[in-house]
């Protein structure tokens, strides 16, 4: 039987952890061409992290802003599917839900949807939930100052980390050998339409190939 | 800049709006075993997609660069279970560092 005192600790943990990347998005965000008020926005307003850092690296290679956030809104698709599991279990009436809403995303999902009833459920969700957006929201402050000291991108290998950042978001999807492959494909198809096409759509594009061939092609073992 | 701000509204109205409507549709809507596969794949596939322009792409050319560097320390590290801050420092760093040589 799990406490609801080791939930909210599991959760704070994970919340320090989560949130303390967000020093990260802001340095990343502030040296790609966003200034300090447009990266905090985005870090309150939108907070889904990979959308976020997803926007930046496409302003950064030079893309449509517009581009950019329709390719970040595709990316927060997940969070309408942990909506729907989370709803069951949290089980919130109409203005519950609308305060709810913002605090959807990987994290609070994990640490809500693995409860065994509604009442840890939600010490999960919230706990989790708030302890990133506070402090995503502050290291997002002190990182995109940070960038605006450090100006260039390249002079402390920031370019570099934007690629690391979502490998790391990337690896814990890469759980089998059917999803390493559409990453590839994905990759494979975008490098090839950069020379071809505006930056911002290679991704899109590479990105939508992808789905396609992994909706066609199922591994037998997974039917 | 008017063009940033546009592609930030545009976030922020529609990761909200697909937030909220995930914990406010009846579940069976979409409770299809070919939107949940969608849903699984779209990340993957755009991660991809991301990683690969990053590293690779300069003003519309491919360039081998430090870049790579990083993200293969990034994969290795990964693969040591070492936890993603750390990870995107590491990559910085190396990368940095192979720039002074």
């Amino acid at each position: 039987m799990t406490t609801d005192r080791s939930v909210i600790v599991d959760s704070l943990g994970v919340g320090l952890a989560t949130g303390a990347y967000g020093v990260s998005f802001g340095a990343i965000s502030t040296t790609s061409g966003l200034d300090v008020l447009q990266t905090c926005v985005l870090s309150l307003l939108v907070f889904t992290g990979a959308s976020q850092f997803a926007f930046i690296g496409i302003i950064a290679s030079g893309g449509n802003p517009v581009t950019g956030a329709l390719t970040a809104v595709l990316l927060g698709s997940r969070n309408l599917f942990y909506g729907l599991s989370l709803a069951q279990r949290l089980n919130l009436k109409g203005a519950q839900r609308l305060a709810s809403a913002h605090f959807v995303i990987d994290e609070s999902t994990a640490m809500a949807v693995t409860r065994e009833n509604t009442r840890q459920s939600r010490l999960g969700f919230y706990w989790t939930g708030i302890s990133i957006f506070i402090l995503w929201n502050l290291m997002t402050f002190v990182g995109a100052l940070a960038g605006e000291k450090i100006g260039d991108p390249q002079t402390y290998g920031l370019d570099a980390a934007v690629g690391a950042a979502f490998l790391g978001l990337l690896w814990p999807r890469l759980t089998s050998w059917h999803a390493r492959l559409v990453a590839l494909f994905g990759a494979a198809v975008a490098l090839g339409l950069v020379p071809l096409t505006a930056a911002g759509l290679p991704i899109i594009l590479g990105g939508g190939a992808a789905v396609v061939l992994g909706m066609l092609w199922r591994p037998k073992a997974a039917a | 800049m008017t063009s940033l701000w546009v592609g930030i509204v545009i976030m922020i109205v529609g990761c909200f709006a697909l937030k909220y409507a995930g914990l406010s549709v009846p579940e069976r809507v979409l409770d299809h075993p070919t939107t949940k596969r969608a849903a699984d794949l779209i990340p993957v596939a755009l991660l991809g997609a991301l990683i690969a322009v990053q590293v690779f792409a300069d003003d519309g050319s491919l360039r081998i660069d430090a870049r790579l560097l990083g993200l293969v320390v990034a994969g290795v590290l990964l693969s040591l279970r070492v936890p993603f801050l750390p990870v995107v420092f590491a990559a910085a760093l190396v990368a940095a560092l192979v720039r002074l040589l």
